[in-house]
């Protein structure tokens, strides 16, 4: 009790003191007021701001990421598109180089090659001044040809008219009319008529038949025989000798029959089967094929082209030295004529004696 | 009276008979007697001694009718009247060889007149008995027969064709190969004859081979030959490419140009006439004669002739020019133009003229550089004074007038077409002036050399109606100009110049 009647003595200064404190508290409710707003502002301030920065820090973040993909997706696109025009234009340079190449191709094969025309043209300069020699050349060769026929055909004449006139030839008792002696020198002629020999008198030409007209009633006359004179002394008239000359020749018949005459007989008549069959080959019946079969050479003998060492070889051993200076053997004598050399011989491999 | 006495009168009968049928022959040999000849009756009295008994008598009235036939048409249809042709076509047949002679050189005589004739020839049917006696043995009555068929050949086609279908031909081309040289040149000309008219009627030949044996005679040294073989050949390769190529194929073509040195001057004539006829047909076989060394040969030839035969090489330069500017420039390599040129200066007639120009229009009309090579050597005055000479023929002025334009519608040397200012008339000078107008722009020595050579003031001097081509090639060319040398050079310009002095008032 005591507890509550102290507690009594005291309510006055517990009253007081209550009124005291709500007042100091009133005063400085302001005061403190202010001061936890600050407090809580602060921190509040602090906790905003911690969780602003986290977020900043996430934002940051996610943008960084972004960033970066969309840059390198960005990048990416760059680079092919550089990739693609770098090839771009590659390949568009290569394919002027091929379209070049091409066109200069078609265009000097098909359009206009000038370096060929060139070509062509000089060829064909060079050319033109061949074939302009050439021709020349034939010209001159044929003009000189020409040329030395006619001097040929001049002489060939002038020979003939000397020939014709050798009768003019001087003699030594008196000049002839190409050796005027009141010139120095004789003509031309003159001189030619002292080489040729004079044209001999021709005999009548003998008729050919070939080339003769058949006439009505000329040609069944007969050509009358010359006329001789008959000549002084005691001579045969000329007929006679005339014929007596131009006898013919009358030779035996053994004379007159060739040396050859059998073999040109053989011959003729070879020539004759040969032409006049006409299958080559004889036909052979057919019994007695076996007896019909003929003889087939062999390839290296019938050949024109023979085999050199075909029968003439040898495998047998023959010792030389042994054989120097001994006769060969000799299967044939020699032919003798037996009457006129009979019992002059010794059959020492048929030797005269 | 014995029997002597009788025989001798006719012995007397048969020799009188002779002796006319020999003196008609001898007198129908000049032209002067054959008129009196033919009044005196002597066809009537010849036909009877054509059947005479005795055979020199018919031989020689048959020779006596050739003769006379041979002189006019007159006396050659007198002798189709009289009906002497089927007796010599019947006997033709029967006779012995010297009676066919003279019995084809009777047909060959009435055969060259006339296409009637040689049909009348036809129609008694001697093309038969002509063709048999081609595979006579004698070469003499072969070429009777071979010529008395080229005569009648040669009219027409229709002639030529009856000749063909008579079978002549083959036995023709074996008459080339016989050794005698009247006969292979008798056939040549046949066969020249009868391929000239048409394509089939040359195929026909060329079928029977002929061109193999008329390209082995091109090296004879018969000149006669050598024409008609050159003759034939150029017949056969005129009517197409196709037979223009076996010609060619007969390897002929190197060796033949030797023959443009001929002596002969038909042979050359003949030969550059063949390469015409090939030269013409495409590109490719003018270029073979071109490769081979023809144009050069052809224009040497034209060079050592004189007169008509320059006319088939001159056409053939012309050919082988217009099928394409590489040939055209080949025949400028080879000196072409400057013989043209000869040609055009030295020829006289009017036919030769217009070829030569038509051929230098074929070189020229390619390309500039041709314009320009045609032009140095000077021809365009030439062609200009042939194209104004009122004496030129209608063709001759045509052909150079086409030439000039086309020479001078590619030309672009200047110093050749400045002369042609002075002369040309409008019509041509308008062509000048385009070309002027074309070059002066781009070249400025050219300008200079315009204005100093008086060209501008020629040019100011045009009276142009304006708006006419003309007038504006001549603006274009006053535009290359300072408007002060324009004015200099315009006609009346000093008046001008007067006038102004005098409204001048000094100040």
């Amino acid at each position: 009790m005591a507890r509550l009647v102290k507690l009594y003595e005291q309510i006055e200064h517990i009253k007081e003191q209550y009124f005291i404190r709500n007042r100091n508290a009133e005063e400085n409710r302001q005061h403190e007021n202010a001061a936890a707003v600050k407090i809580q502002s602060w921190f509040r301030g602090c906790q905003v701001r911690l969780y602003l920065s986290y977020l900043h820090r996430n934002a940051t973040v996610i943008q960084k990421t972004w960033r970066a993909f969309s840059a390198r997706q960005y990048f990416r696109q760059r680079v092919k598109t550089a990739y693609f025009l770098m090839k771009m234009n590659f390949y568009d340079k290569m394919a002027v180089k091929i379209q070049q190449r091409w066109r200069g191709y078609y265009v000097r094969k098909y359009v206009h090659n000038y370096y060929a025309r060139k070509r062509y043209l000089e060829a064909l300069t060079k050319k033109n001044e061949q074939v302009r020699r050439e021709l020349e050349e034939i010209a001159e060769h044929q003009k000189k040809e020409r040329e030395r026929i006619a001097i040929e055909r001049e002489e060939q004449e002038k020979y003939m008219q000397a020939q014709r006139l050798h009768f003019l030839l001087s003699t030594k008792q008196r000049p002839g009319v190409f050796n005027s002696p009141f010139r120095p020198e004789p003509d031309e002629m003159e001189l030619r008529l002292r080489t040729v020999k004079p044209l001999r008198t021709r005999s009548a030409p003998k008729e050919t038949a070939t080339n003769q007209q058949p006439s009505g009633f000329l040609s069944s006359i007969e050509r009358l025989p010359p006329i001789h004179k008959t000549p002084q002394g005691p001579f045969r008239p000329a007929a006679e000798v005339q014929r007596q000359r131009q006898r013919p020749l009358e030779p035996s018949l053994r004379v007159a029959t060739s040396i050859t005459a059998l073999e040109e007989a053989r011959e003729e008549l070879r020539q004759r089967e040969w032409r006049t069959r006409l299958i080559d080959q004889p036909f052979l019946p057919f019994s007695k094929t076996h007896r019909n079969k003929e003889y087939e050479p062999l390839l290296h003998t019938h050949s024109p082209y023979h085999q050199k060492a075909y029968g003439a070889k040898h495998f047998r051993e023959e010792n030389r030295a042994q054989l120097q200076g001994k006769q060969p053997f000799k299967t044939v004598f020699t032919t003798c004529h037996i009457f006129d050399k009979f019992g002059r011989l010794y059959s020492n491999a048929g030797k005269i004696v | 009276m014995s029997q002597r006495h009788v025989l001798q009168v006719f012995e007397q009968y048969q020799k009188e008979r002779m002796k006319f049928v020999q003196t008609v022959s001898e007198l129908a040999t000049r032209p002067q007697n054959v008129e009196t000849l033919q009044n005196a009756g002597v066809m009537s009295l010849l036909r009877p001694l054509l059947l005479d008994a005795v055979p020199t008598i018919q031989q020689t009235a048959a020779l006596a009718l050739g003769r006379l036939a041979s002189y006019n048409d007159d006396l050659a249809e007198a002798v189709v009247k009289g009906d002497i042709l089927p007796q010599l076509v019947y006997s033709l047949a029967e006779q012995n060889r010297f009676y066919k002679k003279a019995a084809a050189f009777v047909l060959r005589a009435v055969a060259k007149h006339s296409p009637e004739l040689a049909q009348a020839v036809v129609d008694c049917g001697a093309l038969d008995a002509l063709v048999v006696s081609l595979e006579e043995f004698d070469p003499g009555v072969k070429e009777a027969a071979a010529w008395a068929l080229g005569y009648i050949a040669r009219h027409n086609g229709s002639l030529a064709q009856a000749v063909v279908d008579a079978g002549a031909v083959p036995l023709l081309v074996l008459c080339i190969q016989e050794p005698e040289i009247a006969l292979k040149r008798i056939s040549a000309s046949t066969l020249s004859d009868i391929s000239k008219h048409s394509p089939e009627l040359a195929q026909t030949v060329v079928d029977t081979g002929a061109i193999a044996h008329l390209a082995q005679m091109t090296l004879y040294p018969d000149a006669k030959l050598k024409r008609h073989v050159f003759s034939a050949l150029g017949q056969i390769s005129k009517h197409s490419v196709d037979l223009a190529e076996m010609v060619v194929e007969a390897e002929i073509f190197p060796a033949v140009l030797a023959c443009l040195k001929d002596p002969d001057e038909y042979v050359r004539k003949n030969i550059s006439t063949l390469m015409r006829e090939i030269t013409k047909h495409t590109p490719e076989l003018s270029q073979m004669i071109v490769n081979a060394g023809g144009v050069a040969a052809v224009i040497d030839y034209l060079g050592d002739s004189r007169g008509n035969v320059r006319l088939p090489g001159i056409m053939m330069l012309g050919y082988v020019a217009a099928h394409s500017e590489n040939l055209a420039m080949a025949v400028i390599v080879s000196k072409g133009v400057p013989q043209l040129a000869i040609c055009l200066a030295e020829e006289t007639e009017d036919h030769m003229k217009a070829a030569t120009a038509w051929a230098l229009g074929q070189i020229g009309h390619h390309t500039p550089e041709h314009a320009r090579a045609v032009a140095m050597s000077n021809v365009l005055p030439k062609l200009l004074s042939l194209y104004l000479d009122t004496h030129s023929s209608e063709d001759l002025q045509v052909k150079a007038k086409k030439a000039l334009k086309s020479i001078l519608q590619k030309c672009t040397y200047l110093p050749a077409l400045e002369p042609l200012l002075y002369e040309a008339p409008s019509n041509v000078l308008k062509h000048v002036i385009c070309q002027f107008s074309k070059v002066l722009p781009h070249d400025s020595k050219a300008r200079k050399l315009f204005v100093t050579s008086g060209g501008l003031k020629k040019v100011q001097e045009i009276k142009a109606e304006p708006g006419s081509a003309l007038q504006e090639y001549i603006n274009a060319i006053n535009a290359c100009y300072p408007e002060e040398i324009v004015r200099y050079y315009s006609p009346g310009y000093s008046e001008a110049l007067l006038e102004r002095i005098e409204n001048y008032q000094p100040v």
